[in-house]
């Protein structure tokens, strides 16, 4: 890790891995800290002075219409660009995170949309991808097999039916839970995830919802970015608004209802919200 | 046969059903075709399936299965190399000109040169297909072109009329020399021993591991089979085959051929080299993202294939018995089409070196069984395309009912 570009945003100095638990986060200890965090490509101003806290063994939601900054913001937590601005915290320290990898070693695991699998090797060899278990140079594929099917059976995934089977012939349900059980393998600590239900039914839908509430439970902290906001209630402790580039509201789940979450999303404020935004002085 | 050396399946059987099902039918239609080849060649000349005749298709074959095998390293990834047919013969041609009597470099750094040549053009070609990101299509059409003339100077520059013959015994004896019927079934049961143990093992350790398994009988019968092949090509090999002296044991080039199916096979299936090249043909993005670096597979990739297809060379020149400044065109696009017979994709990621094995031996079987049958060169060409396309075909129908399932 090196030197960060200097912080060209000076409005949004940051309250620093100070107050251990003032922020808004609740009870639980903050995994992930963001503070005053902007972007922009060229004179483009994508996000602008995001505060967000991410607890430890909480669901946090993303939520926000197209172009409001979520996926610019995950992209930047996970490494593939740096922001222009602002401050990360890990565990109370601050990272800075360069490249994808950083951000996995630190354990932060990013499932994206395309879920980046393939098709034409088996659940085994996805899961193990790039960092396969060897002995004498040679795959051992039985402690590799015995690991892959002690980690579904951990997540309770349990529709696969071998272990074996080509990811091709899997379901996109299927294909999720492989997805996030890979990220989980790596000892995350955070799995971030952009719009995991987005292109599934009704039932794997609610598989991969459960498979989210397995992983919080497991204590890791989770950052899930949807559009569905049935999805967001089932799901998230906490949950994140943006707007335009801004986080207009963050706070706990109970604090919102479908209306007050979507007049957030369309207008970014709203009436019957207690205004829990993390101060950035 | 075709089993033996892929990664095991938890249960062959279910699986096998399943795929099928799924259109995924593996080589057991390419296999049928052979079989009918086959019928119908014997019914027209019952000397089709004679010791004599079929060791000659055998060593036939060999030239297919080397080049069709240096395709099936580049068709993993996606890439394809126009230009094998070539490149692999010019290696031959250095190795037949190093040992020729005017420089008579020993055969031990001669052939490895010859190899090393091909090796070095695949790695030039990788280089510049991922570095500077030019299509391997365009690239090995370019060096088609490009080496075609480069060994027509270098034959011709020997001075010989187009034409160096092979004085030399080691490289002479690669196709025409053979081992001892001793040594044929040495080797043949040591490799049956050996494949079976590996299959019993695997199945061992697997099922004290708690995994799931194949039954025994299922096990104990591939290797049955496995053992039964053997024996049946020992006794081809070992028949005498001689017309005016005894003749017999097995040709060179197959022990040679074994050898570097084994190598490519352990390569692909047990080692990372060989999973991240299954990856980068599946999903480069995947790949990349999952940490593989894949620009240096890649470039193995194209040095394995030079590697595999500079064997293939010497094999051909030694066959020849020489080597000419005019190889024959076909000779690349046989051995792609060898590896697409045997099932090998052209899109990348699916395919296996034993795919160039059946392929190389279907092609062998129509250029040999027509021959026998004293069939015109033009019905070969004919036949021949037709089976490319049915290959090709089978398997894109397979494909799409395995997408639309």
């Amino acid at each position: 890790m090196s030197t960060t570009p200097e912080s060209s945003n000076p409005s949004s100095s940051s309250n620093g891995p100070s107050g251990q638990d003032g922020s808004g986060a609740g009870s639980e200890p903050v995994l992930l800290r963001l503070r005053g965090i902007s972007k922009n490509f060229g004179p483009v101003q994508a996000i602008q002075g995001v505060n967000l806290d991410v607890p430890v063994g909480q669901v946090t939601a993303l939520i926000g219409d197209n172009g409001a900054g979520k996926s610019v913001l995950i992209k930047t937590i996970s490494g593939i660009w740096e922001p222009s601005g602002g401050h990360i915290y890990w565990k109370g320290d601050e990272i800075h995170v360069h490249t994808p990898r950083n951000a996995t070693d630190l354990g932060i695991a990013t499932v994206y949309q395309d879920l980046a699998l393939c098709d034409n090797l088996d659940i085994v060899q996805n899961m193990y991808l790039g960092r396969e278990e060897t002995k004498f140079e040679m795959l051992d594929e039985i402690k590799m097999e015995l690991a892959t099917n002690q980690l579904l059976r951990d997540l309770s995934v349990s529709t696969v039916k071998s272990v074996r089977q080509l990811v091709a012939s899997l379901s996109g349900g299927q294909r999720q839970a492989i997805a996030v059980a890979r990220a989980v393998m790596r000892e995350s600590q955070l799995v971030i995830m952009d719009e995991p239900t987005a292109a599934l039914g009704v039932t794997q839908t609610a598989q991969v919802l459960q498979l989210i509430r397995t992983l919080s439970s497991r204590g890791m902290a989770v950052l899930v970015i949807s559009h569905n906001l049935n999805d967001v209630f089932t799901v998230a402790d906490r949950i994140a608004v943006m707007h335009l580039g801004t986080l207009c509201s963050e706070g706990p789940a109970s604090n919102y209802d479908t209306a007050s979450a979507v007049e957030l999303i369309t207008t970014g404020h709203s009436s019957r919200v207690p205004s829990t935004l993390t101060p950035s002085s | 046969m075709e089993e033996d050396l892929s990664i095991p399946n938890p249960n062959s059987i279910g699986l096998l059903v399943k795929r099928m099902r799924q259109g995924d039918s593996g080589m057991l239609p390419v296999l049928v075709g052979l079989l009918v080849l086959v019928v119908y060649f014997q019914i027209r000349n019952a000397a089709f399936l004679s010791s004599g005749n079929l060791v000659n298709l055998f060593v036939q074959a060999t030239i297919f299965i080397l080049l069709g095998m240096a395709e099936i390293w580049l068709l993993l990834l996606g890439e394809i190399d126009l230009s094998i047919g070539i490149t692999s013969v010019l290696g031959g041609a250095v190795a037949v000109i190093l040992v020729d009597p005017q420089f008579n470099l020993s055969w031990f750094l001669a052939l490895p040169a010859g190899v090393l040549v091909v090796t070095a053009i695949g790695a030039l070609y990788g280089l510049i297909v991922v570095r500077l990101k030019v299509p391997s299509f365009i690239v090995t059409l370019a060096g088609f072109l490009a080496f075609q003339g480069v060994l027509i100077y270098l034959v011709d520059a020997q001075g010989t009329g187009g034409t160096i013959p092979v004085h030399e015994k080691v490289l002479y004896d690669l196709v025409y020399g053979y081992l001892t019927p001793l040594w044929t079934w040495i080797l043949i049961v040591a490799g049956v021993a050996f494949l079976g143990y590996r299959m019993i093992r695997t199945d061992v350790s697997r099922r004290s591991s708690g995994l799931a398994t194949d039954p025994l009988s299922f096990v104990i019968g591939k290797v049955a089979l496995l053992a039964a092949a053997g024996i049946i090509l020992a006794m081809v090999f070992n028949a005498n085959r001689g017309t005016f002296v005894p003749l017999s044991g097995m040709p060179f080039a197959i022990p040679v051929d074994l050898g570097v199916l084994s190598f490519g096979t352990l390569i692909l299936t047990k080692t990372k080299a060989g999973r991240y090249i299954y990856a980068i043909g599946g999903n480069t993005e995947a790949a990349r993202r999952a940490g593989v670096r894949v620009e240096r597979y890649r470039l193995l990739a194209f040095c394995l294939a030079g590697l595999t297809g500079g064997v293939g060379g010497l094999l051909y020149v030694s066959n020849l018995n020489g080597v000419n400044d005019g190889p024959p065109s076909t000779l690349t696009l046989y051995a792609i089409a060898a590896a697409v017979i045997g099932g090998t994709s052209l899109f990348g990621g699916r395919g296996k070196m034993i795919h160039a094995v059946v392929g190389g031996i279907i092609i062998a079987t129509i250029y040999n069984g027509m021959a026998l049958l004293s069939m015109s060169a033009s019905t070969q060409y004919i036949v021949t395309g037709v089976v490319l396309l049915a290959a090709v075909t089978v398997d894109a129908i397979a494909r799409r009912r395995s997408a639309t399932s």
